[in-house]
């Protein structure tokens, strides 16, 4: 009985090492693109605070800064993805996302999502630089457009 | 052992009546709805803060101010899963042919016209405090939405929690009107704990709850974990330190102080809280920095 117990132990050490050492690399790669698509999503967070800091008045609007930001924009969501997204980055198989897997089960509706992003940003970066007015009434567009795929593809 | 058998029947029976009378629903006071009339207009203020498109339209359905309540979204949970019925004007499918009284019963108590009880996944245990002028604004307000007739569908509950009447029990455990924030002295925070508490119902997803399911008073707002949704973050002083200004700001556009935006569920939150005027977002900040105290 004990040696059972003991053999079946072993049996599951040995296991759960070797699965964890064959994951190894696979592991790193998704990580590295994991890092990626958050810097991404940083680059965003920068430059959409500072059009919105100019929306609210807490920075004062500059035509040139708010159209280096829009062009910034545009930059981000017309890059190719690609390799920023493998399979199994998602918040169900790895720690450090937020990710949902429905991401890779719905690739049709967003990339439609992402063509809204394009689209509201390209507007944005159109008007940036024509007056406060002009850019906060295109800001709304390209905020509604984070937060739409955010409701269906990330957490929280 | 006659005597024994004798006193098991009897104290079995005696047991199931007790259960029986403490399980039955109760409902609201019908005298005080009796002279109420509902405005839809004003109803919408209600309808967007107390979140009900949210969960009762059909999966994936995008925001809007007339939205078609067909149900069908599920909810998960440790009890089993849950699917949103159909509560638009139908009055085949939905609840186009009720009173307000059965609407007040259904939204307060939590008690269907047939007098079964919901599951709190429902968050009835909020709307006890909804003001019943509110209730009858909500009630026209949803009555002049379109109506759907898409069948509700059964939810998914394991035994015992399949029986209803349990949850009568469960009710007397957790089910009430007070307010967890007992000192809002200013009228800003009486208008934010009423969003919060009565209407938003913010608790159900940020306060963690016991082994059946009762939300933990005593740790109010401090983060759950919600399937479905992972981990939701704490929103009291203690876990948020952002300024009121920036959380009005959330509430408004879905952007945290350095410009993450909001995901998941939380992004419908935004959508209804966006519908409210500036100054009840601004209440709501007032309110949760007041949970200090």
């Amino acid at each position: 009985m004990k040696t059972k117990v003991t053999m079946t132990a072993a049996l599951i050490l040995t296991l759960g090492t070797g699965l964890t050492f064959a994951d190894g690399h696979a592991d790193s790669a998704i990580q590295a693109a994991i890092k990626a698509r958050q810097g991404q999503m940083n680059i965003n967070q920068l430059n959409v605070g500072a059009l919105f800091g100019m929306a609210k008045g807490d920075i004062e609007y500059n035509a040139e800064a708010a159209q280096a930001a829009a062009d910034n924009l545009v930059a981000m969501a017309n890059l190719n993805g690609g390799a920023m997204w493998p399979q199994g980055s998602d918040a169900s198989s790895v720690e450090g996302t937020r990710a949902k897997a429905e991401i890779w089960a719905n690739f049709p509706d967003v990339f439609a999502k992402l063509g809204t992003m394009q689209e509201t940003t390209a507007a944005l970066a159109a008007v940036a630089g024509d007056g406060k007015e002009a850019m906060q009434a295109a800001l709304g567009p390209v905020g509604a457009a984070c937060n739409d795929c955010h409701k269906e593809y990330r957490s929280r | 052992m006659v005597a024994l058998v004798r006193w098991s029947i009897f104290l079995l029976i005696a047991g199931l009546g007790a259960f029986y009378v403490l399980t039955m629903p109760r409902g609201v006071d019908e005298a005080r709805f009796a002279g109420l009339t509902g405005d839809a207009n004003r109803g919408a203020s209600a309808f967007h803060a107390a979140g009900c498109a949210s969960c009762h339209t059909a999966p994936k359905t995008d925001f809007s101010t007339e939205p078609v309540l067909e149900g069908g979204r599920q909810f998960p949970s440790d009890f089993g899963t849950f699917i949103a019925p159909n509560i638009s004007p139908s009055t085949t499918q939905g609840i186009g042919g009720w009173s307000l009284v059965e609407f007040a019963n259904a939204v307060k108590r939590g008690i269907s016209p047939d007098g079964a009880h919901y599951y709190p996944v429902f968050p009835y245990t909020a709307y006890a405090r909804m003001a019943d002028q509110d209730i009858a604004d909500l009630k026209a307000f949803i009555d002049a939405l379109p109506a759907s007739d898409t069948p509700s569908q059964a939810h998914d509950v394991g035994f015992p929690f399949s029986i209803r009447r349990t949850l009568g029990a469960w009710k007397i455990l957790f089910a009430g009107t007070d307010w967890v924030l007992q000192d809002a002295d200013t009228p800003e925070l009486i208008r934010g704990r009423y969003l919060v508490e009565a209407q938003a119902h913010c608790a159900e997803c940020h306060t963690p709850r016991n082994v059946l399911g009762g939300l933990k008073t005593d740790a109010w707002m401090t983060g759950a974990v919600v399937p479905g949704e992972g981990k939701v973050p704490g929103i009291d002083p203690t876990s948020l330190d952002w300024a009121e200004k920036d959380i009005a700001f959330y509430l408004e556009t879905g952007f945290t102080p350095d410009f993450d935006s909001s995901g998941g569920a939380m992004v419908h939150v935004i959508e209804n809280m966006s519908q409210l005027p500036a100054e009840d977002r601004e209440a709501i900040a007032a309110y949760l920095k007041a949970l200090a105290k």
